[in-house]
């Protein structure tokens, strides 16, 4: 499924810092993908029900608030019961490096923190999108930079 | 096509299991997906899609969440969100859902379809795809299929090939009385409204837009609105089920059919990005494109 993709980006939970979800957002767009951009404070439920109505292929997680090891398995966990295995799911945002791998053992495929370059993520949908990585995938894989 | 629901998914989301399976949405999702691509040939229906067309920022989307709030959900709605796709890139930021608090709310969540889309090749505010689109949502039962172009204005009027009625939205502060005496889609309207009129001199574009349309043969009725703070609300989602059409426009209509028709034909004759790229890099002209097209 390579090529221009459908990419939800979302900051679920109460946390109002949207600044680097919408640079995400942009650099997604300037690199040919079809983005939808959800907005503030999002539950995981309307995440997923946003990402099944659109049939988006990516969903980008943004969090600052901390309570990302609780929001992004929720929404990994969602996207399994709803049968949306194929979904690629990604996070950025301030996510502690001893929180990640908790985060990659429930489906989250790459991490990007602060001075993440748009290129590796661009880079990253790329590679993603060529390889069967959804969140119900058995692929224990995930991103580890360029 | 119908398969039970999800249990934890409709526990999860309170009357996500009710009347809409979630998993008829994902099949929903994935043939508009389909149609978008011209890999799916879609279902004839029929009713009735209303078009809103307006420049950006004039409140299109907070006026049809607002819409959404008294049509739902008594009424099956789809909206059909179009924003740009980048010259550049070819890439789009869709930012129509931000506004749509129906959504969230469980009761009218099932009697909703929204889906963003962007016009990708095709030119002007409402691209041609549109057109099947509705008629796809229209034979999967849906009572009736919004519209919202991309923030647009003047002689942006595509979405009349494809809507039924025409709603054109206004504002205050959008310039002087002369905007409203100007050529173009004011003319195939078949209402006017003016939103935010919470906001100062929302009265004086009223009037300077009943005393312009005023002189038309059939002219569209003003209305002044709130969608914010919900004032006119109620009244206009009933003034819009049952809203005449205005006999003036229908020549305009066809003639916007009649360019898609050929846009379409173009675009779908060859891989319009591949042609863009050669010409681009010298290896044909746009003489040699439009020959082989024919």
């Amino acid at each position: 499924m390579a090529g221009r993709q459908r990419i939800i980006v979302a900051k679920p939970g109460l946390d109002g810092h949207d600044r680097g979800a919408k640079v995400v957002a942009r650099a997604l767009r300037d690199a040919g993908h079809e983005v939808i951009y959800t907005g503030l404070r999002r539950t995981p439920e309307q995440i997923v029900s946003s990402a099944i109505d659109e049939d988006a292929s990516f969903i980008g997680l943004s969090s600052l608030s901390g309570a990302h090891s609780h929001l992004f398995p929720k929404v990994c966990q969602l996207l399994r019961a709803s049968g949306m295995n194929e979904v690629i799911v990604f996070g950025g945002g301030i996510i502690p490096e001893g929180d990640r791998m908790a985060l990659y053992e429930e489906g989250v495929r790459a991490i990007f923190g602060p001075g993440t370059s748009s290129k590796e993520i661009v880079a990253f949908i790329d590679h993603a999108s060529e390889r069967e990585c959804g969140v119900g995938a058995s692929d224990s894989w995930f991103w580890q930079g360029m | 096509m119908r398969v039970s629901v999800n249990a934890e998914l409709a526990q999860a989301i309170p009357g996500f299991g009710k009347g809409c399976d979630y998993l008829d949405r994902r099949a929903l999702a994935k043939e508009i997906t389909a149609i978008e691509e011209g890999l799916l040939k879609p279902d004839v229906g029929q009713g009735l899609i209303i078009g809103i067309t307006g420049a950006p920022g004039v409140g299109k989307s907070c006026l049809i969440d607002a819409l959404l709030h008294c049509w739902t959900p008594g009424l099956k709605v789809a909206v059909l969100a179009v924003d740009p796709t980048s010259p550049i890139s070819g890439g789009a930021l869709l930012g129509d859902r931000i506004r749509m608090t129906s959504l969230d709310d469980s009761e009218r969540r099932e009697s909703i379809y929204l889906r963003s889309i962007a016009t990708r090749s095709a030119s002007g505010s409402t691209p041609y795809i549109v057109s099947d689109l509705c008629s796809h949502l229209l034979a999967r039962d849906f009572d009736l299929v919004v519209i919202e172009t991309v923030g647009a204005g003047q002689a942006e009027i595509r979405c009349a090939a494809m809507a039924d009625r025409i709603i054109v939205i206004e504002g205050p502060s959008r310039g002087d009385g002369v905007q409203a005496e100007k050529a173009g889609i004011l003319e195939l309207a078949d209402l006017v409204v003016v939103n935010k009129c919470d906001l100062p001199g929302a009265d004086v574009v009223v009037n300077q837009l009943s005393m312009s349309l005023d002189l038309d043969i059939e002219p569209p009725t003003v209305v002044k609105v709130s969608a914010l703070k919900g004032d006119g609300i109620e009244p206009l989602a009933k003034t819009i089920l049952s809203l005449k059409k205005r006999t003036t426009s229908e020549k305009a209509r066809i003639r916007e059919r009649l360019m898609i028709a050929n846009e379409r034909r173009f675009l779908e004759s060859m891989d319009f990005k591949a042609a863009v790229d050669s010409i681009h890099g010298g290896l044909s002209t746009i003489e040699s494109i439009m020959e082989s097209s024919k």
